[in-house]
């Protein structure tokens, strides 16, 4: 798998040969920017419009992460492939058709297999065209690098998406509804955090939570270096 | 359509649905754009101008081309190339021949491509589904409704920039808390319909 993986890396990227440890290290490392370090809803403040609408429930958030992942991963690959072929002055455009041409794709298949999903994810599929990650990352990775990367760009910022989205739907669940994928566990519900302005709230305390967490560790380093 | 649905669809739009704040449609330029009233007052009217032509083009689009040929499925596709296509006409037209707006709006024209209210305007126009005027008049009220968040909120922003907050919370959490509490602010005009 690996060696499949090599020689078709070396096929696509001519350009940059490069050794196996040196690509493991730069594929941990897009793994860890697009997981933690350079998480899109927590730290980049990418995608926020689907984040706040479908966090209401555990379930949405899965499905709604990885249909982004879906489309993110596949666009990435595309324009990576690509890069070299669209011409500088109409790329956005291009990027464009691209991300739309596989948000249909995933809106069919979900009609057709989730419908129950479909409906409660509503016109937010079809919005997953205008998700400033999938044409953020298209613009800044996916133009740059091999399709190997992007695809590992893709699947870790896709990833990262859907944990952040997670932890909200998970929370909103939870408390705004008393319940864990529908079931209820516990008595009382904080309705407001179910409510749209609930979306505010908690994402608000999590990104707070993130910058806390990024200080004390920044914090610790540092005390580490002067002891 | 009589005044009557129209004061009835304007409330909707504006205060009951409020595309940013009940919704949650546009919500990047709305946290992104808002640190200054009067820039949050230019995006805000950019956006009433291109969601109200928006919303005409792409029900003809819908009318005219796609169902004939059986293309619904496309509805996607084509309209954030409309979308796309407008917003680049709008620009080259206000330059052209209105540079006083073009100098006002300019700059926010290019971002409005990628907000997702837009484009959420013309697909909630085709599910409604609504006629010509109507949905014209939603998209023109939906940019309204999202103005009045905007502005909304900048003028909140602009009085808390030299507040103490927990570091923790400096930034962009401090805006999403105060953008919680409009929101909550906004429930209170949630089930407000008339007729």
């Amino acid at each position: 798998m690996t060696e499949n993986k090599t020689a078709q890396q070396a096929v696509q990227t001519p350009e940059a040969p490069e050794t196996q440890a040196k690509k493991q290290g730069r594929i941990k490392e897009i793994v860890l920017n697009g997981l933690i370090l350079q998480n899109p809803i927590l730290v980049l403040f990418l995608g926020m419009c689907a984040t706040m609408a479908v966090s209401t429930s555990l379930v949405n958030a899965v499905g709604m992460g990885l249909s982004t992942t879906a489309v993110l991963i596949c666009s990435n690959v595309v324009i990576s492939l690509l890069r070299k072929l669209i011409p500088k002055e109409v790329r956005i455009a291009c990027y464009v058709v691209v991300i739309a041409a596989f948000v249909t794709i995933v809106d069919l298949l979900l009609k057709a297999f989730l419908p129950s999903l479909s409906d409660a994810l509503g016109i937010f599929i079809p919005l997953i065209v205008v998700n400033c990650i999938i044409l953020g990352r298209a613009e800044a990775f996916a133009s740059k690098n091999g399709p190997l990367y992007a695809a590992v760009d893709g699947v870790s910022m896709g990833l990262g998406f859907t944990l952040a989205l997670c932890a909200m739907g998970l929370i909103r669940e939870l408390l705004g509804g008393g319940a864990i994928l529908g079931h209820q566990v516990l008595p009382e519900k904080a309705i407001l955090l179910a409510a749209p302005c609930g979306g505010f709230l908690v994402l608000g305390c999590l990104v707070a939570l993130t910058q806390y967490l990024k200080a004390r560790v920044a914090n610790k380093k540092k005390g580490g270096d002067e002891a | 359509m009589s005044l009557f649905s129209l004061f009835s669809l304007a409330l909707t739009a504006i205060l009951a649905e409020n595309f940013v704040l009940v919704k949650f449609l546009g919500i990047c330029p709305f946290l992104g754009v808002s640190k200054k009233t009067d820039t949050a007052l230019g995006m805000g009217m950019a956006v009433v101008f291109v969601m109200g032509l928006s919303s005409i083009v792409t029900w003809a689009v819908n009318e005219y081309l796609l169902l004939p040929l059986g293309l619904a499925y496309m509805q996607t596709v084509a309209f954030i190339l409309v979308i796309a296509a407008l917003v680049q006409f709008v620009e080259l037209f206000l330059k052209k021949f209105i540079p006083t707006l073009y100098t006002a709006l300019g700059i926010y024209l290019p971002l409005i491509t990628t907000n997702c209210a837009v484009l959420g305007a013309a697909l909630l126009n085709v599910q409604a589904p609504r006629g010509p005027l109507e949905s014209t008049a939603f998209g023109v009220f939906s940019g309204l409704g999202f103005t009045l968040a905007i502005v909304l909120f900048a003028s909140v922003r602009e009085r808390l920039e030299f507040s103490k907050f927990p570091k923790a919370f400096e930034g962009f959490p401090q805006a999403l808390i105060t953008a919680g509490l409009i929101a909550m602010a906004f429930m209170g005009f949630s089930g407000l319909s008339i007729g």
